[in-house]
């Protein structure tokens, strides 16, 4: 087998259960590089909490997420060493944010933003940090005259670009979003689903995008999952599932959109 | 004032000796143990409530207290100066609740408790040097939640730090934190040494003298062990730098020392003198002058 064809995440049975609440139960899947991965559901379905679980910010209850490295080793991410995971989270992987104040430091100009993962995985050189940042704001389509000022003063979609970039910085193979376009306006959102599929497309990025928006996955997702109440009722292709869904809540999902 | 301590001098009774009851002085100690023996490392300690306010170095003074013996022979600095009220009331204090001898002198002194200030004299390996800390987590202005800042120094997770140094160039073109400026000790622990200027950062770097800090409001204790190696952060093409006068001290003409500029009347007329008050006499009593100063000519 061609190592290119090893899963680069494996999730085998995952469940997380907040107490007596279920979070998500049973999720099995196996990404591979280049691969993105839709997860669609009502809200409370259990998306965020298994991308939560996916990512390593909680610990499943039941099961194990194993992620490939770039030596083909694979590692259990609950099971390795909270250093070794930080050091993951800031080199190989990304998470983006719903809400970028989640994901930005707002305190801290845009410059020191995208450069803040450059500096915690040793870069010193100044410059080279700065040049990195102007590049990555024009990236993100960030007006490099604005490198200096503050997340604040930047619009909701300026910030969710600024956070993409923050996160891409440093050359992840893996990134997770939350909702990417949640809470844009619809032609905000339009260009910012084109710059995130340019740039999964043009850095053959993997990812895993947890979103209520269908237009969102038809747009970005090779496959997807739908979920409800903790489960997944359905997945495949997303061509496959949004033009001919089986299961009766992929079916009212997919109807209670409108056709045009 | 009439009873005598060990060594015969007078202290008030009133008071156990230093102030604070033995048992406190004795989990004092294995804090500044614990501190000595992880250098950088901030140890947390059940600071206690002095008769004074937070914020006039209640932390130095319980360091203090719980190591002042009644041989020590005592000198208390502010800004480099022994005559400041915060240097004296601390010294009135331990006058009273010790009996012990007192020094504007930093070679006669045994232990000395500082604000603001390292001394201009090289410190002796018989010497203790106590700071007292407002704020000694280094990291909390960019990282409010103290649960995340101590998981931090737990996993050398440093890069916020220089995030800091980052925005500083960013937007004044050179690294402008002056005080409270961050090392890193002994390779490990990033640590705030308290709001002394960057001028005396490279005093602490393998100091002959034990260097200790008191945080009596954040209840934290740290210490740099003599030799040490202690390093100011900075990048690689913006170095560490140390701040330069155009001027020199107006009464002893020291070119190396830390000066405070002093305001002389509201038309513009200034003049800087060496910050530290005992270096600057010492350097007068041996024959040595600044420019005058009183006739018109001072500075610019």
């Amino acid at each position: 087998m061609l190592g290119s064809e090893q899963p680069i995440l494996s999730v085998d049975n995952v469940s997380h259960d907040y107490g007596r609440q279920r979070g998500c139960a049973g999720v099995s899947f196996d990404l591979y590089p280049g691969e993105v991965m839709g997860v669609v559901g009502e809200s409370g379905s259990g998306k965020t909490t298994l991308l939560n679980v996916l990512a390593g910010h909680l610990t499943p209850s039941t099961g194990s997420v194993r992620y490939r490295g770039r030596s083909g080793g694979e590692v259990d991410i609950h099971r390795m060493g909270e250093p070794e995971r930080r050091l993951l989270m800031r080199t190989d992987w990304a998470f983006v944010h719903q809400n970028p104040r989640d994901g930005l430091r707002m305190n801290v100009s845009a410059g020191a933003n995208v450069g803040e993962r450059l500096m915690a995985i040793g870069r010193r050189h100044y410059g080279n940090i700065r040049g990195q940042a102007v590049e990555w704001l024009e990236r993100v389509e960030v007006e490099h005259g604005r490198i200096d000022d503050l997340p604040v003063t930047f619009s909701g979609g300026m910030q969710q670009r600024l956070q993409i970039a923050r996160n891409l910085v440093t050359g992840p193979r893996l990134v997770f979003m939350d909702e990417p376009t949640g809470g844009l306006d619809v032609s905000v959102q339009a260009r910012l689903l084109d710059l995130i599929r340019g740039l999964v497309t043009d850095l053959g990025l993997s990812a895993v995008i947890v979103t209520h928006d269908l237009a969102v996955v038809r747009l970005l997702a090779h496959r997807l999952m739908v979920m409800k109440d903790g489960y997944v009722v359905e997945n495949g292709l997303t061509d496959q599932v949004l033009d001919d869904p089986q299961h009766p809540y992929s079916q009212l999902l997919v109807s209670s959109i409108l056709q045009t | 004032m009439s009873p005598q301590s060990e060594s015969g001098s007078a202290f008030d009774s009133a008071y156990n000796f230093a102030f604070l009851d033995e048992q406190t002085k004795r989990m004092i100690r294995r804090a500044i143990l614990k501190a000595v023996a992880i250098p950088g490392y901030q140890v947390p300690f059940a600071s206690r409530e002095m008769p004074m306010p937070y914020g006039w170095g209640t932390g130095g003074i319980q360091v203090t207290a719980s190591i002042i013996g009644p041989d020590d022979v005592l000198k208390v600095i502010d800004q480099g100066s022994d005559d400041t009220t915060n240097a004296i009331s601390i010294r009135k204090f331990f006058v009273r609740t010790t009996g012990v001898e007192t020094t504007e002198s930093t070679a006669d002194a045994s232990l000395i408790q500082t604000r603001h200030r390292i001394p201009e004299k090289d410190l002796r390996a018989d010497q203790i040097l106590v700071f007292q800390v407002p704020i000694p987590e280094p990291l909390r202005f960019l990282e409010p939640r103290e649960t995340e800042t101590r998981r931090m120094h737990a996993l050398e997770d440093y890069g916020l730090m220089h995030v800091k140094l980052y925005e500083d160039i960013a937007h004044h073109g050179h690294i402008a934190t002056t005080y409270a400026y961050p090392v890193k000790v002994a390779g490990r622990y990033v640590m705030d040494p308290s709001p002394t200027p960057k001028f005396d950062n490279p005093k602490m770097d393998r100091m002959a003298a034990l260097q200790l800090f008191g945080a009596g409001r954040e209840k934290r204790i740290y210490a740099v062990p003599p030799h040490t190696e202690v390093k100011s952060l900075d990048f690689d093409d913006y170095p560490f730098e140390l701040p330069e006068w155009q001027d020199v001290c107006a009464f002893c003409g020291a070119e190396d020392t830390f000066l405070d500029e002093v305001i002389l009347d509201d038309r513009g007329k200034r003049m800087f003198v060496c910050s530290d008050t005992d270096h600057c006499s010492e350097r007068r009593a041996a024959g040595h002058a600044g420019p005058a100063l009183f006739d018109g000519e001072a500075a610019d």
